[in-house]
């Protein structure tokens, strides 16, 4: 029984972080239908802003409340993943609606290019660059619209991003000149040390569970809750939903489609950053850290139905579940009398890649029968 | 899109061929011999990019793991060389299972003694693989961007297979192909290399024949019309499945051909060959040459690699940066590659822009009457 609960534990922590990660694309590519390969990138920079924040909080002014850091990295790594999807989405991905594959190609070329960046450029200006398209992006909304509707609205957007460009200057060299080990471009992987309350594990039943995985947890509960209850009340949230069901007649409705694209991106795109937050705790940061997601967190939304954010968490806890019990040997454990050709079977899955191998087996013969899916979207879609 | 059969002038295309042959025939004579090797090894990729263009560009099937079929390729012709090669060994096996304590070779390497059958399983083995793999997928009607991700989730499925099997085929170091002997000579010596540059010089000049024969005729029709318009070819009573799943078979074939090609002349073959970046890298060549035209997928495959090694020695640290701007730069700007950029026109209406020639008038009638423009 004992060994039950932990199989299952493992299983949901597995899953969870996995959840995390493919909620974003769930909504990029479920709700958009945008194919984004920089989304493994975008988890790697939420789990770099996660480094720096708690190298920041190393210093000796805010050294008292290290402990905290984990609260602040969450919110700004879905603000800087945020920010970058939606600088994606203006450049290159938005003169590509209706090309899935050329999407798809494109935003490979910009996992390359983000991936060599982080090796390339010294942290400490990667996070100059980022607050200051932050605090471009975001100086219209502060200023009163009569300013930027008047005649000299081009002079007020120049004045603003070069007040953001100055912010992101002071910003790194600030950073660069506190904390030395971010000053100098670095190609190798980086730890992200937790604080004290998140080592270890806690004792309940006879059984340890540890911390950083129950944090994980309750992070996938939130983010999912969060999720929705944006997508099913909030005003914004249903206004997504019904650009995508129809466009056009939203459209005509007076929804600005323009606006909700960019938002519904931004938004899969900061949960890709929480997601690099669960990542950092898990292992050590580096810029190939997000390209080991990606393809699960594609598989999670194929499995779960494209456009079905219960069909995303039920087909990421069941792969976490499988990944456990396949790759951690647990069957044998589970059933130890097995006759013996089927265990040198299941010992010869009986690891993490191995149960990556079997799984995606499993998933094939999974879409053979139901090829939309777990819950696949009902009606006569068109085929596109 | 709509590529129209070429639209090139005769004498231009003419004239890059007889550039090409000049090119491969002065090359041995002119390239030191680590050069003339790289060109080798890159002519055998142009024979993946071919089969690459058969499936994508005519057939619009985006495969993002043709490195399953190139590596398989490449396993088949170091499985028959390590053998070959391994007379003199302990338990007359390949030196590696020694040091995983195996005594027996495994039972599936055993028809690789035989040259005939490695020379028919380099392409066969892949070409099945993709058959199977391709008529799983194909028959549920899964296309698009869902069969991207699928191959790419089987490329990182079989990757872990080969990476985990040390017992079988040596894990993760790979089996190396240059030291052993091939005719009473060395894999690896500059005599035998020289032969295989020749070898694979013959072997994209026959794939380039026989997928020209596969994309003309009514055969090429019915791809273009799976990547044009599928519903509408199925309401006409085609089968698109079989028809899916015999390009995406030749198309492995092709990669399991350019994978042993590859392999002999690099000295190696590893899992590394099925690591995801070089399945998509794979795409941009096709993608950059010109899809949908023969010669753009072997340009593409020579020039860009050319490039990368190039580039890659001088300033290692741009390449990447370079190649993902390739990615974005040809899906925005250029999505016909550049030899389709030339064939649409693509020179004059440059000059157009730059307003060094002359629009092309529309309306002769309305030249005639002296009005250049029709306004709006």
């Amino acid at each position: 029984m004992e060994l039950f609960f932990e199989s299952l534990f493992n299983g949901v922590a597995i899953g969870s972080v996995l959840m995390v990660a493919a909620l974003g694309l769930a909504i990029v590519f479920g709700l958009m239908g945008v194919i984004n390969l920089a989304h493994g990138e975008l988890i790697m920079l939420g789990a770099y802003t996660t480094y720096v924040v708690q190298l920041i909080f190393k210093l000796p002014a805010l050294q008292s409340i290290y402990w905290a850091y984990i609260l602040v990295a969450i919110p700004l790594a879905f603000v800087v993943s945020g920010v970058v999807g939606i600088l994606l989405e203006r450049t290159v991905i938005r003169r590509l609606y209706g090309n899935p594959l050329e999407t798809l190609l494109a935003t490979w070329g910009v996992s390359l290019i983000l991936q060599q960046f982080v090796r390339s450029v010294p942290l400490a200006y990667a996070s100059g660059i980022i607050f200051a398209l932050l605090v471009g992006f975001s100086f219209p909304f502060l200023l009163p619209k009569k300013l930027l509707d008047g005649p000299s609205s081009q002079l007020f957007r120049a004045v603003g991003w070069f007040g953001s460009a100055i912010f992101g200057i002071l910003l790194s060299g600030g950073l660069a000149s506190q904390i030395s080990t971010i000053s100098r471009a670095n190609s190798r992987n980086v730890d992200v040390t937790a604080p004290k309350w998140m080592r270890g594990g806690l004792e309940w039943m006879n059984l340890t569970f540890p911390v950083p995985r129950l944090v994980i947890i309750a992070m996938t509960i939130l983010a999912v809750l969060a999720v929705l209850w944006f997508l099913n009340r909030s005003i914004w949230g249903m206004r997504i939903r019904a650009v995508t069901q129809n466009r056009s007649m939203s459209d005509c409705l007076g929804i600005p489609t323009d606006t909700v694209d960019v938002l519904t991106f931004g938004i899969g795109s900061g949960l890709a950053g929480v997601a690099g937050v669960a990542v950092s705790l898990l292992g050590s940061v580096g810029p190939n850290v997000g390209s080991s997601y990606i393809v699960g967190c594609f598989m999670v939304v194929v499995l779960g139905g494209v456009g079905n954010l219960f069909g995303t968490i039920l087909a990421s806890f069941s792969i976490g579940l499988l990944t456990d019990l396949i790759g951690a040997g647990r069957l044998l454990s589970l059933w130890p009398n097995m006759p013996s050709p089927l265990a040198a079977t299941v010992d010869f899955f009986a690891t993490t890649s191995m149960a990556q191998v079997m799984i995606f087996a499993l998933i094939v013969i999974f879409l053979q029968f139901r090829p939309g899916g777990l819950f696949p979207l009902k009606g006569r879609t068109v085929e596109a | 899109m709509i590529f129209k059969a070429s639209t090139l002038p005769r004498w231009a295309l003419l004239l890059i061929w007889v550039l090409i042959f000049a090119a491969i025939f002065a090359a041995p004579s002119v390239l030191p011999v680590f050069r003339l090797n790289l060109l080798g090894r890159f002519l055998s990729l142009a024979i993946v990019a071919l089969g690459i263009d058969l499936i994508w560009g005519f057939t619009g099937l985006l495969s993002l793991g043709q490195g399953i079929f190139f590596a398989i390729g490449g396993y088949a012709a170091a499985m028959y060389l390590q053998l070959t090669s391994s007379a003199n060994e302990i338990n007359g096996i390949p030196e590696f299972f020694g040091l995983y304590g195996v005594q027996e070779l495994p039972g599936f390497w055993e028809p690789f003694y035989s040259p005939i059958f490695t020379l028919i399983a380099i392409w066969l083995i892949p070409a099945l693989l993709a058959g199977l793999l391709g008529n799983l997928v194909f028959r549920n009607r899964i296309k698009g961007v869902y069969f991207s991700i699928l191959t790419q989730a089987s490329l990182l499925v079989f990757f872990n297979f080969f990476n985990g099997q040390q017992k079988l085929i040596n894990g993760t170091n790979g089996l190396k192909t240059d030291v052993s002997q091939l005719f009473g000579q060395m894999v690896g010596s500059a005599n035998m290399q020289r032969s295989f540059f020749w070898l694979t010089c013959l072997l994209v000049i026959l794939s380039w024949f026989l997928l020209r024969w596969v994309v003309r005729g009514r055969f090429g029709n019915v791809l273009i019309a799976i990547r044009d318009d599928e519903p509408r070819l199925r309401f006409t009573g085609f089968n698109p499945t079989l028809f899916k799943t015999i390009v995406f078979a030749i198309a492995g074939g092709l990669a399991g051909i350019g994978g042993a090609l590859y392999t002999v002349q690099s000295g190696i073959v590893s899992p590394q060959y099925m690591t995801i970046p070089f399945s998509i890298e794979m795409v941009i060549w096709v993608a950059v040459g010109g899809r949908g035209t023969l010669l753009g997928a072997i340009l593409g495959a020579v020039f860009i690699n050319y490039a990368k090694s190039l580039v890659s020695e001088a300033f290692p640290e741009t390449w990447l940066f370079i190649q993902g701007g390739l990615f974005i730069v040809v899906v925005c700007a250029l999505p016909e590659g550049v030899i389709g950029w030339l064939q649409n026109g693509g020179v004059r209406n440059l000059l157009t822009r730059l307003g060094w020639s002359k629009p092309i008038s529309t309306y002769p009638k309305l030249q005639n009457s002296g009005i250049d423009e029709v306004q709006p």
